[in-house]
């Protein structure tokens, strides 16, 4: 290891952890990942197997980045690194296909556009180009905790108030054809926001998410 | 016909950045001024219409089930679809590095204007989602092809122009000091993608 008198988990390394899920989260803050982050948050499952998913990327790319820094170089150094995070999305992607067929299904492009995710270039030039293995393996580990945070987060309150379920299991009650078949919420009249299905919610969700952590954290609000 | 059916399809319905929130880290980024985002809009353009013919000739003559039989009957059957990723990132990367030396070559003035935004490009997710979805889409011939990717960039443009317009205008309001900054153009590109979403159902 390479700062073997540092503490495995000391103070610094602990921060690499816990300052993405808030303080530096890589959505809210880093505005890093958005591409994707978006169009699969519909459900709670497609959006917790591409957290996943990208969590096993970022923590890999970064692993291996940071320990071949000294070789890669400074010109090619984006082409390199695209070459390793396309072979490690490669796997990914086949690992979905033969084991989870119906979801890899429902991801379709984002799965392969994990190799844009800008959290991960943006992990690997920021971070790994500078730093030891076991930092960036703890700051994969952080960023890719932060970004499922928000998805699963945003997936939640979508498929929630879309269609009344998690998982696909029905939290809400029933809904049936007339009210007095129909049990739970539904009983009492309650309806399905269909508009949280749409595209454009999912934008506006995670613009109130910045909105309540920025009142809540408000050394994070920008002056423009 | 088909030709303009997927021309203002790409543009407006199938829009980048509003059906599938592709492109955004940048279209977040540099959307602060109008020219800035003409200058980065442009060079999207520019690359969309370069690389997704260029990967859908790769896709449907060295990739696709079957695509290698014009080597002989033996490589008929040879399936390399899942190299389809890096194929189509190296064929990105190297792109973005071709036009950006042959800009700075032959106008110089483009490429400053240009310059800094280029290598961006080889990791905006627009670009390889154009080559992506091209390949879902399964187009019948190069050309078509060609006219989706310059559609899809135009659409683009045309969000991050707009975006921009907004934004500068924005800066003069009073916003909750939260909501400034970040907050406030995600929810605006809500509202833009509510209202592009009446253009969906158009068939020309």
């Amino acid at each position: 290891m390479a700062e073997g008198k540092e503490a495995l988990f000391s103070k610094q390394n602990k921060a690499l952890l816990s300052d993405p899920l808030n303080d530096n989260n890589p959505i809210s803050v880093q505005v890093l990942g958005i591409c994707s982050a978006l169009a699969i948050t519909v459900q709670l499952k497609p959006a917790v197997v591409m957290s996943l998913a990208v969590l096993f990327v970022v923590i890999a790319s970064n692993v291996i980045v940071s320990l071949i820094r000294n070789l890669i170089p400074g010109r090619i150094r984006i082409i390199v690194q695209l070459l390793i995070v396309a072979s490690l999305v490669i796997l990914v992607d086949q690992v979905l296909k033969a084991y989870a067929y119906d979801v890899s299904k429902e991801l379709s492009v984002f799965v392969g556009l994990i190799i844009t995710n800008c959290i991960v270039m943006g992990r690997l030039e920021a971070f790994a180009l500078a730093n030891g293995p076991w930092k960036s393996f703890l700051d994969g580990v952080g960023n890719g905790a932060g970004y499922a945070l928000i998805l699963v987060l945003v997936a939640v309150f979508r498929e929630l108030l879309g269609s009344g379920k998690l998982f696909g299991i029905e939290i809400l009650g029933h809904k049936a054809k007339t009210l007095a078949e129909s049990t739970g919420l539904y009983s009492l009249g309650y309806e399905n926001n269909g508009f949280m299905l749409l595209s454009p919610m999912a934008l506006i969700t995670v613009g109130i998410i910045i909105w309540v952590q920025r009142s809540k954290n408000r050394k994070l609000i920008e002056q423009h | 016909m088909e030709y303009i059916n997927i021309f203002v399809k790409s543009i407006f319905i199938d829009n980048m950045v509003f059906a599938y929130f592709l492109g955004m880290c940048s279209y977040l980024a540099v959307s602060k001024t109008v020219n800035t985002a003409v200058g980065l809009g442009a060079a999207v353009v520019f690359v969309l219409s370069i690389t997704v013919p260029v990967n859908f000739l790769i896709d449907s003559y060295l990739l696709k089930p079957g695509a290698l039989s014009w080597l002989g009957e033996e490589y008929a059957s040879i399936d390399l679809s899942f190299l389809s990723f890096i194929m189509f990132i190296a064929v990105i990367a190297s792109m973005v590095q071709l036009v950006e030396m042959i800009v700075e070559r032959f106008a110089p003035a483009l490429y400053g204007a240009l310059g800094i935004f280029l290598p961006l490009i080889a990791v905006n997710c627009a670009i390889l989602g154009g080559s992506l979805f091209m390949q879902q889409k399964d187009f019948a011939n190069v050309g078509e092809s060609a006219v989706y990717g310059l559609g899809s960039g135009i659409g683009w443009l045309l969000a991050i122009v707009a975006i921009a317009a907004i934004r500068e205008k924005i800066a003069y309001s009073h916003i909750p000091g939260p909501l400034k900054g970040l907050g406030i153009t995600f929810i605006i590109t809500g509202l833009m993608a509510i209202g592009f979403m009446s253009f969906s159902g158009i068939k020309l």
